[in-house]
Formats: structure tokens, C-alpha cells, sequence
């Protein structure tokens, strides 16, 4: 973890409320894919923690839906003006447990982390199946982003405005020997129960710290108590105990 | 002796900066970021007999500058944080420190401190009475002064080292309560605790917060704070831990104005991880700008 002063050299917007923003600054303990930042913003008490889109040698690249007061406040962000952030969060994705074919599964927001993966996977040669799920065509954002890596990208859309209509889980493909996934909790439900392969779920949680000192995002799982902060937000499909 | 030393109960400490129980883990989560040894001494997790996961979450909202919790002690229990944690924080920090121990019953109180009483690295033992009783229909221990009293006399009688009491501000008279546990043997007084509060997400009309309730921390209830700990510093002869929203080197200064000996960090750890560093770099200029040569001369310096 570090905590660093970075300056924004993009905000642009991609759809009705789903914005990307670049951030220059030091992001050397940026170390893996699904890992994510802690952004502090004027007037608010507690960081908003967001997944890396991107990261090169010195910018960090996000992408974030309008959701409440902070990511409205940082949507109305200008070029240049500086945010106050806590780097290199959580776990990320592990990248050695896939040998070759990989499936990527995200829903909406849950899409952003998984570029980076999908680069570092790319890199190492293996091959990459992504399936985009959004609710509609006008919340379509990446495929192209996805596609301009060289993966094979599936989009559903629950009301079949684009692509095929369904969930993420209707466009899996036959052959794969791990996946990676990220979305929203009914969403990776549906995936824990369609996937016959081993995998890893990013998960999301009102979080106190990010950092783990405060306990605020602590899950259940097989192998003990987890921080979603610190220990996760990735956990490995065989840790998970769905509660309730 | 220099400008920020402070001593409290017969330890003496480098500076009165305390990050909060709750808010430090067992410390080495900080330790990435600066020399944790810097700190005067810090306050573990609360640590009580058996493990514990705590309360469902969420567990966090937000607030006007503040945040709740409503963690639920989550820690590994006591013979876990003796055999891993205490051993783990050795590797980055070679002073006292305190023992933050919770309980559901006497019982459990006196067993766990008992246990934290035989670790060398332990300074004190900081006894968090806002827990609630389950023999008492759930009520917290620090909500009345004959149950403060009951605990702090058995915890004194069950450990040597100090015992340090903190109190619950979710209290008609917390003067009362401070002078019940120094009767019954505290060596010194911490306060405030978090304060009862809470939040509703107006898209789901539903609590923020899993357990509808939490405690409510940062810096909107500095004053609340700082006024108890005036009162409580004015009633009872022994040491009091001012805490309760402090931020700054200027906050810390007022805590102990108030009368205050050392200051606990609690919530601004969590959202600027090296407060407290800054806190302790930035105190000697904030003293000289304000014509204080050394803190002991201003501890309870507002009558």
C-alpha cells in the first residue's frame, strides 16, 4: 500500500453515468490485476474504493458509475486537479492458477478489473473468453477495449438490446479450464453454479479502511474470516460460503 | 525529557499519541506505511476470551464528518492473539502496548486480561466496559456505575499491571461512572468510546448498517469528547486518555487542555493512514505557534 498525491489527466464519460478517469502518480505498489484504490474526496469522510481498469508505469485508469455524492463529485472532476489516493489494495487476481483458456465473466461495473487481468493473461499467451453482461445496449461500455486486446467478447443484455439476450452465464462456452469473475452478488451466485471449473469471484463490500485494520468489510468463508479489503476482494471459488 | 513526553502510569511514553483500539488491528497493518515506533504506544483490537466474527455487514456508513461502525468485535480471541498477533506485531514494534480486552460477562473479563497480564509486550490493560452484559439482559457493563465498578475491581484484582477503564459516552452522568471505576481501583480513565448513532438508505428505506445501530466516530464528535473528558479530568485524580474525533496536533493540544495526559487517534487512522505519524512530526511547531515549551505544562491547563 502507498498513499499518493495523483493528477487527473482523464475523465471522460462512457455512457449516461459510467465514467473513466486516469490518474497520474506513483503506482508502484499497484502489483496485480483486481486490485483496487482508495480515493478521498473534499468533503466526504470516508475513501471511495474503486477497481483498477489499467495501470502502466505511471497512471492508474478507473472506471466508475455515478452511484452517490462521491462518484458524482468525482465525475465533475477537472483535467489537472489532484486527488488524494491509497494504492495498491487488496489481493488481485492469480493469474498462475488458469493454464490456458480462460473465461472472464463481469456484469456492469463489475467489467472494469477485468481489463487489466485480461492484458496480463494475453501477455503470458493464454487465451481469453470474455462475456460483458449489462442490463441494456446504452450501458454498453469496453467491448471494444476487450476485443482491441484479441479476446473472443461475448455481451448479453437482460432486455436482448445487443448481443445475446440473458445473463453473462447464458454465453459460457464449452471449453475452459479456469474463469474470473466480477459483478453483482446475484450475479456471481449465477456463476458459482453454472461453472464446472475452478475460478476466482471479486467481490464488493462497504468497506471502513480498505486496508485492513478496521474489520468493517469481513466475510465468512471456507478457510476463516476474510477481510474483502485485505485478504480478498478476490476469493478462490472453492473459499466461498454463500450466507443466507 | 523531551517537549512530548508524557507519562501514564508509570510508563513513560515518547509522546501522548495513542492510535484507538479498533482502529490499528494488531499494527503491523500500518507498519507498511512508517515506523509504528514513533508512536507513543498504540491500543490492539479489543480482544476477548473466545474468537468472535462480529455482526453481519454491512458494518460501515458514512456520515457529516464521521463514519459508524457497528465491527461487533471482531478479533481471533485471546489465546490466538497471544500466539500469532503479539508475536507478528514484535517484528515491528519494540515498545509497550495496550491491551484492549472486552468481555460478556466478569468472568470473561478477568479471564482474558488474566491471559493479556502475562505478556511482556503489554504496558496496560485498557478495559472497554461498553460492551453489553449477557447476564443483564444485554445491557453494556458502562452503563452504570455499580457495574463499571464490579468489573474494574475484578479485573484489578485478577492482573499487576495498569488497568486503564473506557467508558462509554451513551451515558446520563459519566462523571459518576469515572469516579465509581477509580474508586474501585482503575489506575486511569479512557473516554470517549463511540457514540450510539445511526443512518437510512433512503433507496432502500432500510438501515444502513446490518445491525441498525452502530457506534458513530470522527471528528463531529470531538466536542462531545472533549467536554466529557473536562469533566471526568475534573473529578478524578487519576490519568485520563482524552479520545473522541481527534485529527490534528491541535486537537490533541485541546484534548489535553481539557485534561487529557495522553490522546487516542481512533477513525482518522482508517481514512489517512499516517495521521498519527503526522500528528507527532507536526506537534512541536503547533506548540511553539502556540507558546507551549512542554505538554506536561498544559495537561488540565483549562479550569
Amino acid at each position: 500500500m502507498k498513499q499518493g498525491i495523483f493528477k487527473i489527466a482523464e475523465n471522460s464519460k462512457l455512457t449516461d453515468n459510467v465514467f473513466k478517469m486516469k490518474l497520474l502518480g506513483d503506482v508502484s505498489a499497484i502489483t496485480s490485476s483486481g486490485q483496487f484504490i482508495n480515493i478521498k474526496l473534499d468533503s466526504l469522510y470516508l475513501r471511495r474504493p474503486i477497481s483498477v481498469f489499467d495501470c502502466d508505469n505511471d497512471s492508474v485508469t478507473i472506471i466508475y458509475k455515478v452511484v452517490g455524492r462521491g462518484t458524482e463529485q468525482m465525475s465533475q472532476m477537472q483535467v489537472g486537479q489532484t486527488l488524494d489516493v491509497l494504492t495498491g489494495l487488496g489481493n488481485g487476481y492469480d493469474t498462475s492458477l488458469c493454464e490456458n483458456k480462460a473465461v472472464l465473466l463481469g456484469g456492469g461495473v463489475g467489467v472494469p478489473p477485468l481489463y487489466m487481468l485480461a492484458k496480463e493473461l494475453i501477455s503470458q499467451g493464454k487465451k481469453v473468453f470474455v462475456i460483458l453482461g449489462f442490463n441494456t445496449a446504452s450501458e454498453i461500455f469496453c467491448e471494444e477495449d476487450f476485443k482491441a486486446l484479441g479476446c473472443e467478447v461475448k455481451v448479453t443484455t437482460v432486455d436482448g438490446s445487443y448481443g445475446i439476450k440473458g445473463f453473462v452465464t447464458d454465453a459460457l462456452p464449452e471449453n475452459y479450464d479456469h474463469f474470473f469473475t466480477c459483478g453483482p452478488e446475484p450475479m456471481l451466485k449465477a456463476v458459482y453454479k453454472a461453472t464446472k471449473t475452478s475460478g476466482q469471484f471479486s467481490f464488493e463490500e462497504r468497506m471502513g479502511c480498505g486496508f485492513g485494520a478496521c474489520m468493517g468489510c469481513s466475510c465468512k468463508t471456507i478457510t476463516g474470516y476474510k477481510r474483502i479489503c485485505k485478504d480478498g476482494p478476490v476469493l478462490k471459488k472453492e473459499e466461498i460460503s454463500w450466507e443466507d | 525529557m523531551g517537549r512530548l513526553n508524557v507519562t501514564l502510569c508509570g510508563i513513560e511514553l515518547e509522546n501522548p499519541v495513542i492510535p484507538a483500539s479498533g482502529t490499528f488491528g494488531y499494527g503491523y497493518e500500518y507498519a507498511d506505511l512508517y515506523d509504528i515506533n514513533m508512536l507513543g504506544t498504540f491500543s490492539f483490537k479489543g480482544t476477548t476470551k473466545e474468537p468472535r466474527f462480529g455482526n453481519p455487514t454491512p458494518r460501515i456508513a458514512e456520515c457529516y464528518c464521521g463514519m459508524i461502525n457497528a465491527v461487533g468485535l471482531q478479533n481471533p480471541g485471546v489465546e490466538k492473539v497471544i500466539s500469532e498477533e503479539l508475536p507478528k506485531l514484535a517484528k515491528c514494534f519494540n515498545k509497550k502496548v495496550m491491551a484492549n480486552v472486552g468481555g460478556f460477562s466478569v468472568d470473561e473479563y478477568v479471564y482474558t486480561a488474566k491471559k493479556i497480564d502475562e505478556c511482556e509486550q503489554v504496558g496496560w490493560i485498557e478495559v472497554n466496559i461498553s460492551c453489553p452484559n449477557v447476564h443483564g439482559g444485554g445491557i453494556a457493563f458502562g452503563t452504570n456505575p455499580e457495574n463499571a465498578a464490579l468489573i474494574t475491581k475484578a479485573v484489578k484484582a485478577a492482573v499487576k499491571k495498569p488497568v486503564i477503564v473506557k467508558l462509554s459516552p451513551n451515558v446520563t452522568d459519566i462523571v459518576a461512572i469515572a469516579k465509581a471505576c477509580e474508586e474501585a481501583g482503575a489506575d486511569a480513565i479512557s473516554l470517549i468510546n463511540t457514540m450510539l448513532g445511526m443512518r437510512i438508505d433512503l433507496r432502500t428505506k432500510k438501515p444502513v448498517i446490518a445491525n441498525k445501530m452502530g457506534g458513530f466516530s470522527g471528528p463531529a464528535i470531538f466536542p462531545v469528547a472533549l467536554r466529557m473528558v473536562y469533566q471526568v479530568a475534573n473529578a478524578v485524580d487519576i490519568p485520563v486518555i482524552g479520545m473522541g474525533g481527534v485529527s490534528s496536533a491541535e486537537d490533541v493540544i485541546e484534548m489535553m487542555l481539557a485534561g487529557a495526559t495522553a490522546v487516542q487517534v481512533g477513525a482518522a487512522n482508517l481514512i489517512d493512514p499516517c495521521v498519527c505519524k503526522d500528528i507527532i512530526e507536526k506537534l512541536p511547531q503547533v506548540m511553539d505557534k502556540y507558546g507551549i515549551n512542554n505538554l506536561n505544562e498544559i495537561i488540565g491547563g483549562v479550569k
